[in-house]
């Protein structure tokens, strides 16, 4: 069958929608044990040898950000009326391989207390599910993704063998914020990602692009086209631009019978499935169970609980940057190699878990401050000088809790490219990440200040950045009044229908996600396979 | 600081120019790739006006600490042209433009004006202060097609981000030990 050939298959045992990170380990991990899947991609298939094209778009001042991966169209249309603006389309790529063609690929764990905010603290709601009970997923999820790490960092949760690979060393701008860190008693260590510190797994070490955010020409970063291909090899089918426009269910409302979805061509096709499993991140995935209301479900496909899109969370993100009188070494690698976890775990409520990073990117890079600047000849060097010289800077991803008011709806002004509406999105800070936040701005200046460096910018606290890791609006949970899904990951509303995506989340911790999330694609894998 | 063809190759292999990635880094070791033989493309008389342009350009627009900048240029402009169709018009159009405007100013084409009259032409433009556009107008096209092609080729090579005391400038496949390394 060729790559073109869009029109559905014969019924099959699963059908997956989202070709990201979390589709494609559900896909690869299924069609690995012999079961028949397909798989329904909204965005395109991107091939390797684009990504140069894509760096230099990235690279160039003509362009967007949106511009790199194409996430401006009618197709990508949404609203965003929260406290906070919420910039989806720099937040996410439709395409093979999803949100991760463009992530960072930070692979912390959660700490064990982030699944326990309720009992702890009093605060959002107990997992279902412990750190223990997902461990071992963990432990499968680093070495499906391939992940450098070392066992340095003092409050990492317990672990039970090395990290894959070896960590990538601090860089030279660590070294400066990491003796000031001394200074303050503040221990710092390495960053797990999942980017290869050597060959892994048939992809390259990395060779120091330095455009991993948002794109890595080599494939040493991990994305989810890696386990699409795996899945292709053990021979599931991957349709692209097919964006899914709704679930069928049959007459009893007790099983998803078909995803509908549309190709460029204007069709519609229907695609049947013994199971079902939505994979489109926390945003899409509300908006596709939102857009499948029925008679029986009038107000939305698994949603009798009435939580399908809300408890929208996001990691709050805070820059502290400044200038130092020395060259700091920035822009040489994409990716920060030191990290503090030391005021994750917290003996009170508020404030609640933040950890601040060091960056290797801090200020313009060279390329954009020459291709920005304007001047030439004599002129350029001293501007590039100017304006790359002596950054030096930090990042905290802090705690919000979940709150039903942040949530995801359907516009109903506003379409996308099939008529559908767009996504709604409204997205509240709240009392604790604010407070959380005044807290990690705190230690990020301290740092700064010890260090020496003149902060030249700081985010204000109550005007976060999106972390750009979309959580909670399909929440995992063992009562159906509360919740979207149970601890198998499977809606409690359909006995065919299950959930990979931070959307299941009840709370969202301060780590960034997406090793929970394919931790969780697995362990949801193996239930379904249970199933068939 | 003397440019060379082996710089533009870099240059070059680092956006994928000649295979890609792969291309990256077997030839980038060996020093060579497309224009390594000297011999430039000579399909159409455009393209030889569109170097010699180009060779113009980086003579006014490169830092004064880099020399010998005519091999670097055809290197990566021919690199860049070879298999993209669409970038060769667009930089000719663009170097038609340019020469226009010489022609009006100074009654010469670009490429045959003094280094010091090229510069004046560029401030007349008000070039440093132009968005570059590829789809944009005319000067927006020129800022984008040729400044800013010249600018991009030098600042992600080796030798560019020497010039701001940047071993491995962003863009540019340069490995694991930069990053690590304090300023010599």
């Amino acid at each position: 069958m060729s790559a073109a050939d869009r029109t559905p298959s014969e019924r099959v045992d699963v059908c997956v929608v989202g070709a990201g990170p979390a589709g494609g380990i559900v896909a690869h991990s299924l069609a690995d044990r012999g079961h028949d899947v397909v798989v329904l991609e909204a965005g395109p298939r991107v091939p390797l040898a684009e990504r140069l094209e894509r760096m230099e778009r990235h690279q160039r001042p003509a362009h967007d950000w949106t511009d790199v991966w194409g996430m401006d169209g009618e197709r990508d249309a949404y609203s965003s009326t929260g406290d906070v603006d919420y910039p989806l389309n720099r937040t996410r790529i439709k395409g093979v391989g999803g949100t991760t063609l463009h992530w960072i690929g930070y692979t912390p764990r959660f700490h064990p207390k982030d699944f326990e905010m309720g009992t702890r603290y009093g605060l959002g709601t107990d997992w279902p599910i412990a750190y223990d009970d997902l461990r071992p997923y963990y432990a499968e999820a680093e070495s499906e993704l391939g992940v450098a790490g070392a066992e340095d960092n003092p409050f990492a949760p317990p672990r039970e063998e090395p990290f894959p690979m070896e960590a990538f060393p601090p860089s030279h701008s660590d070294s400066i914020l990491g003796a000031a860190c001394e200074e303050l008693d503040i221990e710092v260590h390495s960053v797990p990602q999942a980017r290869n510190s050597e060959a892994y797994d048939g992809r390259s070490a990395c060779v120091g692009y330095g455009t991993c955010h948002p794109v890595c020409p080599s494939g040493a970063k991990y994305d989810g086209s890696v386990h699409i291909r795996k899945a292709e090899s053990e021979g599931a089918r991957v349709v692209d631009r097919a964006p899914v426009q709704r679930l069928e269910h049959d007459s009893e409302g007790e099983r998803v019978e078909a995803a509908v979805y549309a190709t460029p061509d204007g069709t519609e096709h229907r695609q049947e499935a013994r199971q079902f499993v939505v994979a489109c991140g926390a945003i899409e995935t509300p908006r596709l169970l939102l857009l499948s209301q029925s008679e029986q479900y009038p107000d939305g496909l698994a949603n009798s609980s009435g939580a399908v899109g809300r408890y929208l969370m996001d990691h709050l993100l805070y820059l502290v940057t400044g200038r130092l009188m020395e060259p700091t070494e920035q822009h040489q690698v994409g990716f920060s190699t030191s990290v503090t976890h030391q005021f994750y775990d917290h003996e009170e409520a508020t404030p609640g878990s933040f950890f601040v990073g060091f960056l290797n990117y801090a200020g313009p890079s060279p390329v954009e401050a020459a291709l920005d600047d304007g001047g030439w000849g004599d002129d350029l060097t001293a501007a590039v000088e100017r304006s790359y010289g002596g950054h030096i800077g930090t990042e905290a991803l802090v705690e919000q809790l979940p709150n039903p008011n942040s949530r995801v709806t359907l516009d109903p002004d506003e379409t996308d490219d099939h008529g559908n509406p767009v996504p709604q999105i409204h997205w509240t800070v709240g009392d604790h990440g604010r407070t959380t936040a005044e807290k990690a701005i705190e230690v990020q200046r301290d740092i700064l200040d010890e260090a020496g460096a003149r902060v030249d910018y700081a985010t204000p606290a109550d005007d976060p950045l999106s972390g750009s890791h979309p959580m909670g609006t399909t929440r995992m949970g063992d009562d159906p009044a509360e919740s979207v899904v149970d601890r198998r990951l499977r809606t409690h509303d359909l006995e065919n229908l299950s959930i990979a995506s931070s959307g299941v989340f009840p709370t969202g911790g301060a780590m960034n996600p997406t090793l929970t999330i394919v931790a969780l694609s697995l362990k949801a894998a193996e239930h379904i396979h249970d199933d068939l | 600081m003397e440019l060379t063809r082996r710089d533009a190759v870099a240059a070059l292999a680092a956006i994928g120019v000649g295979g890609g990635v792969v291309y990256g880094a077997t030839e980038l070791r060996e020093g060579r790739g497309p224009g390594e033989s000297g011999e430039t493309p000579t399909s159409a008389d455009d393209t030889g006006a569109l170097l010699e342009t180009t060779v113009a350009l980086a003579e006014i627009i490169y830092p004064p600490e880099v020399t010998e900048t005519e091999s670097f240029v055809r290197t990566f402009v021919s690199g860049r042209i070879e298999d993209d169709d669409a970038r060769r018009e667009a930089m000719v159009d663009a170097a038609d433009a340019l020469d226009a405007d010489a022609r009006s100013e100074h009654g010469a084409s670009f490429r045959e004006l003094e280094p010091e009259e090229g510069d004046a032409l560029l401030e007349t433009l008000g070039m440093s202060q132009v968005d570059p556009n590829p789809e944009g107008d005319e000067r927006q096209r020129i800022r984008y097609y040729l400044v800013n092609e010249l600018l991009y080729g030098l600042m992600r090579s080796p030798k560019g981000g020497q010039l701001v005391g940047i071993e491995n400038p962003p863009g540019y496949p340069g490995g694991l030990d930069a990053y690590q390394q304090g300023p010599e």
